[in-house]
């Protein structure tokens, strides 16, 4: 679609007024027009405002509970230490294309050469096969999820990652008790999916560190991602 | 026992919508529990209109909090406020819902009719002054905006739908949206509705 016919989505998009198609190819075009950024800025406003026109009852006594205690379910087991995720879009963008990575595996965004995409597509089915498990554990974090089947086979996915600097590439690690053991190598990308290549035991610890190209046998950078394989309470 | 600090009871009446936000992205349930106090009412009555079930609308409260609280560290405050930004997560779940089960109508909003309420006075007070003055500036509007925006928002229709719906090139639709928003900020920033809308206008010479 051009450019101004994408600038003239702002509107319906201010008012969730898009099918999903749509929204997803004004949220890429979203992210690098700055003119449209502060449009959708000040219509998102108004768009708000009619939020205040209607009736207003009370909901029901428990709602506010039920939802505290869901919060509380989902908090996550995860120290993000020096993120270098890509700057946000807008908070609908992110938040769409944060449940495309809870809800549609199948959703990520496949760009570049065919056989990336091949690669790519068998890492999903990995970890679609981990999934499928019954008696998988989800570990969600707010950049994304680990999965860890009842054999230890364990996998991230990761959401909006920046790629590795030049000449560097990311670099998976468990620590279960002992030194971090190299667990896969990894690019950035929309939504990821990186199986892990050691198990992930009940109280393991999955990090990831930037390193140099072709990875490192022991981490030699500061995490920017931990997250342990612990039921969430 | 495990030695958990306690937490030090703590007061949010000073911090604005967006300080709450930061907090609610370090995981801090008790700003949940305040940004709920402050917004769950609003989000509610925005479900329920759109919804018109009382279950799907706090189904579709809950998961646009819980959207929140997943997401609140991707919230940028220099792209809009606070309140804007959880409204509008509220608001997608409902449109979701209602495209989901079906349950679309095109009524027009209906206004001046208080339901029976028991919050509190000054929240009643505070919610009925914002009713009006947001009903009034979208009486304001011209016909054809106005019944763009409003079966768009609270009816959860697609342009395209509403394109098909009113016989209408999807980019009239498109326009009509576009120009009632701008026109809507427009009237929404006057002073108050009714009251002279006066600026101090720059010299010329």
């Amino acid at each position: 679609m051009e450019a101004d016919a994408l600038h003239d989505l702002t509107a319906a998009y201010a008012l969730n007024a898009l099918d999903a198609e749509e929204a997803r190819r004004y949220e890429a075009h979203l992210a690098r027009c700055e003119r449209c950024q502060r449009e959708l800025a000040e219509l998102s406003e108004s768009a708000g405002a009619l939020a205040y026109a209607a009736e207003a009852p009370l909901p029901s006594a428990d709602l506010r509970a039920r939802i505290l205690d869901r919060a509380r379910a989902e908090r996550p087991n995860v120290v993000p230490l020096r993120p270098r995720w890509l700057r946000p879009v807008i908070a609908a963008a992110a938040v769409a294309a944060c449940a495309a990575i809870g809800l549609g595996l199948w959703a990520v965004s496949l760009s570049g050469k065919l056989d990336r995409r091949e690669a790519a597509l068998a890492r999903q089915q990995r970890v679609a096969q981990i999934l499928a498990q019954p008696g998988s554990r989800k570990i969600s974090f707010s950049r994304g999820t680990l999965v860890v089947g009842p054999d230890g086979k364990g996998a991230l996915l990761l959401n909006k990652l920046a790629e590795p600097g030049p000449g560097r590439t990311y670099e998976a690690w468990v620590a279960d008790g002992g030194a971090p053991q190299p667990a896969g190598l990894f690019a950035g990308g929309t939504t990821i999916a990186v199986p892990l290549e050691r198990p992930v035991r009940d109280g393991a610890t999955v990090l990831v560190t930037e390193e140099k190209a072709g990875g490192t046998e022991a981490p030699t950078q500061t995490p920017f991602l931990i997250v342990r394989n612990a039921a969430q309470s | 026992m495990s030695q958990t600090p306690r937490l030090m009871p703590r007061s949010f009446a000073h911090l604005s919508d967006e300080a709450v936000v930061a907090l609610l992205a370090r995981s801090d349930e008790s700003a949940l529990a305040e940004l709920y106090d402050r917004f769950g009412r609003v989000a509610y009555g925005l479900a329920l209109r759109i919804l018109r079930d009382e279950r799907l609308a706090e189904d579709a409260v809950q998961e646009g909090f819980l959207a929140a609280w997943r997401n609140a560290d991707r919230f940028i405050p220099e792209r809009g406020k606070a309140s804007t930004w959880l409204l509008t997560l509220v608001h997608r779940r409902a449109v979701d819902l209602v495209r989901r089960e079906n349950r679309r109508r095109a009524e027009p909003l209906v206004d001046g009719v208080d339901s029976p309420s028991s919050g509190s006075a000054e929240d009643d007070a505070w919610l009925r002054f914002e009713r009006e003055r947001v009903q009034s500036a979208l009486k304001q509007l011209p016909d054809q905006q106005r019944e763009a925006l409003e079966l768009a928002y609270y009816g959860g229709f697609t342009q395209s739908e509403l394109a098909e719906r009113l016989g209408e090139p999807v980019g009239t639709i498109k326009s009509r949206m576009f120009t009632g928003l701008a026109r809507l900020r427009e009237l929404l920033a006057d002073p108050r509705p009714g009251e002279a809308a006066w600026k101090p206008t720059p010299y010329t010479t």
